[in-house]
């Protein structure tokens, strides 16, 4: 038999979402259920509904793929967080900045068990700032209490990585084996407080991980499919489910990422811009060769500042559900959300929405009219509408950077949102099952990795080389194929105040995930 | 005319005060200066720990005090990543005050823009010493050659650099341009990165060579910029300066020149300002607008490319197509239109065959 399909999952606030796909990239099932406050009752019900429409072609499924925001809520909701104990490998340097400078109070201490600022490091050019206190580690492990997980930051540790490894090894020696340690240099790139901020939180966030990943295996297995699972990761490639529970912070933003691949391979379109109009706010990026743009800019997670590669996405408060104020006429910030089929106008409720004013300008959703509107109401309705549609402009104009011919890929439940013609875009493209985009996108993934590297400029080849080793590794550790696996990104930036033109490398490798889920039905 | 008002007697910065400074230092960082928010978080948390420090102006300086200008050196790319030791602000001092023979009493910010407009008051706070309500330059330059006291024609007796494992170095050079010279030497054989004490200073030395009130206007700028409803507006108005133009950026040019980033921007006006065009040319700063072929403002007066919607400055390497910005520009302290401080930083000393023309705020 052959086991060619996909099964991809969307856990979004609101709802989630489940595909299965085919070998040529076919949707064969999709679904749309409510997420449920355990997670695991919207996945069950989500698979198994696409899994009923699929009939006796359910064996065919060999992996399923998961997208979740469940970190990311776990942060902000401040729940189920392990405590972290934090090693800075450095001082003398850095010790001005203690670890968790300027986290929000409340999440430092539920989060930090105790941190410490240690002999060690290394300079840009690799030369050590002082030896390696190993003594010191091992005190502060001794008088640290009640911690579930060790997160260590090393100066420079992108491009020098050797001392975060002796470390991980040291502590493991000291406590026991099965200590869980995480490196900084496996979490993001230079950017000393951002990276260790976002390691800290990756060690948080590995009993929540863990239960998003056994939930997935549980319901697999209770419906009986012969599959291997993965993560879907911010960057639009997935990880096997021990990865994602190493890596959890890797899963913030792989929502945004999914809906971009899922609208790049639906509508066909390489290069494009893609938005996604839900209920609530339209996000906005960019499909470049296959894969979401990346921004460069630190982001704030639950009020901790990150660096670790998101999608650059912009996000506008426009949805089918936005409020349209009935006096002024402006738009939200306030929306119904899934309250829309109660609230708003077209639904006999007595809230005017977005989603109004688009049926008032000959929208057709869900082959329902309006009621007879007063005029200074209806007035109001365009106006706004004529607002939502300016901002959309501007967005799409702003992320185009002066490319008029990329196609505009519209997917989500709000899309009627977007007029045909939107000028700063080329053709709008509305794609059949837009509306599960982000499932698409989780079951279509490549398996990736990324690796940095500083050097000297006359040493470039060599450090692209390295990089480009490193990233493949961890693409392949992320569970690609190692035979197709290929370098799909390299971005080099100079380094200035040296005695030598120094460079930074930056490489991404993403490859078609090993076939293994075929080993048992093959 | 630029914000001169100093601060008033007993005037202190409080631990409150830190992000309103670090959102004012960041508009006259005129587009250069470095990121404000790793400076912000640190003086916070020491401001916080040890209290409020005291602003003072040179005429409260008596005569046994002592100031030294502060300033952070090195490579933007290092700098987020070997952050400076807590011991290292300290050693800066002990050795300036040896090489003075006499205590330090008072810190100045080297620039106001930027992290090193913000660094200092936290630095003051952990040593218990006062700040001086001035800087440097009243904005941001990059090159150590582009200070007041060297404009007033004050020599700088001596410099320390101090790195990240403890070394200091104390720096006696014949002028700027050596002290430039031999501070970059070391810097580099620091790991690219150092702190840097120079120019010591006596209240009767300090007077007139020193770019009054700025730590006192940033602040002021700041909090209009994070309270107003219309901070654009609001921004400009405690600047005395004007909005050049409100558009988007429709057009970049980026490229890396003899170490420097250099580059123009176009602006496109929108509402009432559309139809018009402006062009912005940079080298880590903001440095000449022009609009069909006419010099609305040039260095070494001030422009600052804010968000049109939240007053935000926005560094030359943060901007992006499509942002929706207002040109911000007003006048530089007086110091740099003499003769000497435009031979210093004036358009000619950053390459541009153009005459100075000073900007005044009804220009447009």
């Amino acid at each position: 038999m052959n086991r060619d399909l996909s099964l991809g999952v969307d856990v979004g606030g609101t709802n989630t979402d489940a595909v299965v796909i085919d070998g040529a990239g076919r949707v064969l099932a999709s679904t749309k259920q409510a997420t449920s406050d355990d997670v695991t009752g919207g996945i069950r019900a989500a698979i198994a509904a696409v899994l009923a429409q699929l009939g006796e072609q359910r064996s065919r499924v060999s992996r399923v793929m998961l997208g979740t925001t469940h970190a990311t809520n776990a942060i902000v909701a401040r729940r189920d967080l392990d405590r972290v104990a934090a090693i800075r490998l450095g001082a003398p340097a850095a010790t001005e900045y203690p670890p968790l400078l300027g986290w929000p109070k409340g999440l430092a201490g539920l989060v930090l068990a105790g941190s410490a600022m240690v002999g060690g490091g290394h300079m840009v050019d690799g030369t050590p700032i002082a030896p390696l206190d190993r003594d010191g580690i091992r005190r502060f492990l001794d008088r640290t209490e009640g911690f579930d997980a060790v997160a260590v930051t090393g100066i420079f540790s992108p491009s020098s990585p050797e001392q975060e490894l002796a470390v991980a090894e040291l502590v493991r020696e000291h406590l026991g084996p099965h200590t869980r340690v995480f490196l900084s240099q496996d979490i993001g790139p230079t950017g000393l407080l951002e990276r260790e901020n976002a390691t800290v939180l990756n060690a948080a966030l590995y009993s929540v991980a863990r239960s998003v990943t056994e939930a997935l295996v549980t319901v697999v297995a209770e419906e009986g499919i012969d599959a291997v699972t993965f993560f879907a990761q911010n960057d639009g490639t997935l990880m096997s489910l021990d990865y994602a529970a190493q890596y959890p912070v890797l899963t913030i933003g792989s929502g945004p990422a999914n809906s971009i691949r899922g609208a790049a391979h639906l509508s066909g379109a390489e290069h494009a811009i893609v938005v996604d109009v839900g209920g609530t706010t339209s996000d906005l990026g960019v499909v470049v060769n296959g894969f979401p743009r990346e921004s460069t800019l630190p982001r704030e997670i639950g009020g901790v500042r990150t660096n670790f590669r998101m999608p650059d996405i912009l996000s506008l408060g426009i949805g089918g559900g936005t409020t349209v104020d009935p006096r002024t006429g402006a738009v939200g910030p306030g929306s119904v959300g899934h309250r829309i089929t109660e609230q708003a106008l077209l639904f006999g409720g007595g809230t005017p929405t977005l989603t109004d004013a688009a049926a008032l300008a000959g929208a057709v959703v869900g082959g329902r009219s309006l009621p007879s509107l007063p005029p200074v109401t209806s007035a109001l309705l365009k106006t706004a509408l004529e607002d939502a549609r300016q901002q959309l402009e501007d967005a799409v104009e702003r992320l185009s950077l002066g490319r008029a011919d990329l196609p505009l890929v519209v997917v989500g439940g709000g899309g009627f949102l977007v007029p045909d013609g939107l000028p700063g875009a080329g053709q709008v493209l509305r794609p059949e099952h837009g509306d599960v985009a982000n499932a698409v996108g989780a079951a279509i993934s490549l398996a990736g990795g990324r690796a940095d590297q500083i050097s000297s400029l006359h040493d470039r080849e060599a450090a692209v080389a390295q990089a480009s080793e490193a990233a493949v590794a961890k693409a392949i550790h992320a569970g690609a194929d190692p035979l197709r696996v290929s370098i799909v990104d390299i971005l080099e930036t100079p380094v200035t105040y040296t005695d030598h033109p120094t460079v930074k490398v930056s490489v991404k490798a993403a490859g078609p995930l090993a076939r293994l889920g075929e080993k048992t039905g093959a | 005319m630029p914000p001169t008002s100093p601060a008033s007697a007993g005037a202190q910065v409080a631990a409150a005060d830190v992000a309103a400074l670090a959102a004012g230092a960041a508009i006259f960082g005129t587009g250069g200066g470095g990121a404000v928010h790793t400076a912000q978080v640190v003086a916070e948390q020491v401001l916080l720990e040890n209290g409020p420090v005291p602003l003072v102006t040179v005429d409260e300086l008596g005569p046994d005090d002592l100031v030294m200008l502060m300033s952070g050196i090195g490579a933007p790319t290092v700098g987020i990543e070997m952050l400076s030791s807590r011991h290292q602000i300290d050693l800066l001092v002990r050795e300036a005050q040896a090489a003075a023979g006499r205590p330090i009493t008072a810190l100045m910010a080297a620039e106001i823009g930027g992290s090193n407009g913000v660094s200092p008051v936290g630095w003051a706070s952990r040593l218990g010493l006062k700040l001086l309500d001035a800087d440097g330059m009243g904005r941001a330059f990059p090159s150590a050659a582009m200070v007041s006291m060297n404009v007033a024609g004050l020599p700088c007796d001596f410099a320390i650099l101090s790195d990240v494992v403890g070394n200091v170095s104390v720096i006696k050079t014949i002028d700027l341009h050596w002290l430039e010279r031999h501070a970059r030497a070391l810097t580099v054989a620091s790991g690219s990165i150092c702190l840097g004490a120079h120019y010591p200073m006596t209240a009767e030395t300090a007077r007139g060579a020193v770019v009054e009130g700025t730590v006192s206007a940033a602040i002021r700028v700041g909090h209009a910029l994070l309270s107003a409803s219309e901070p654009v507006a609001a921004v400009a108005a405690e600047l005395g300066g004007s909005i050049l133009l409100t558009g988007k950026i429709t057009d970049l040019d980026r490229r890396t020149e003899d170490g420097f980033a250099r580059g123009s921007v176009t602006i496109a006006g929108t509402g009432a300002d559309r139809g018009r065009l402006q062009r912005l040319e940079l080298q880590n700063e903001n440095l000449v607008v022009l609009e069909d072929g006419e010099v609305l403002a040039s260095v070494p007066d001030n422009v600052t490319v804010i968000d049109a919607e939240t007053g935000q400055a926005i560094t030359t390497e943060m901007l992006r197509y499509g942002q929706r910005v207002a040109v911000l520009a007003w006048a530089c302290d007086p110091i740099w239109r003499t003769p000497r401080g435009l031979e210093l930083a004036g358009p000619q000393a950053f390459g541009y065959d153009l005459t100075y023309v000073p900007f005044k705020e009804t220009t447009r």
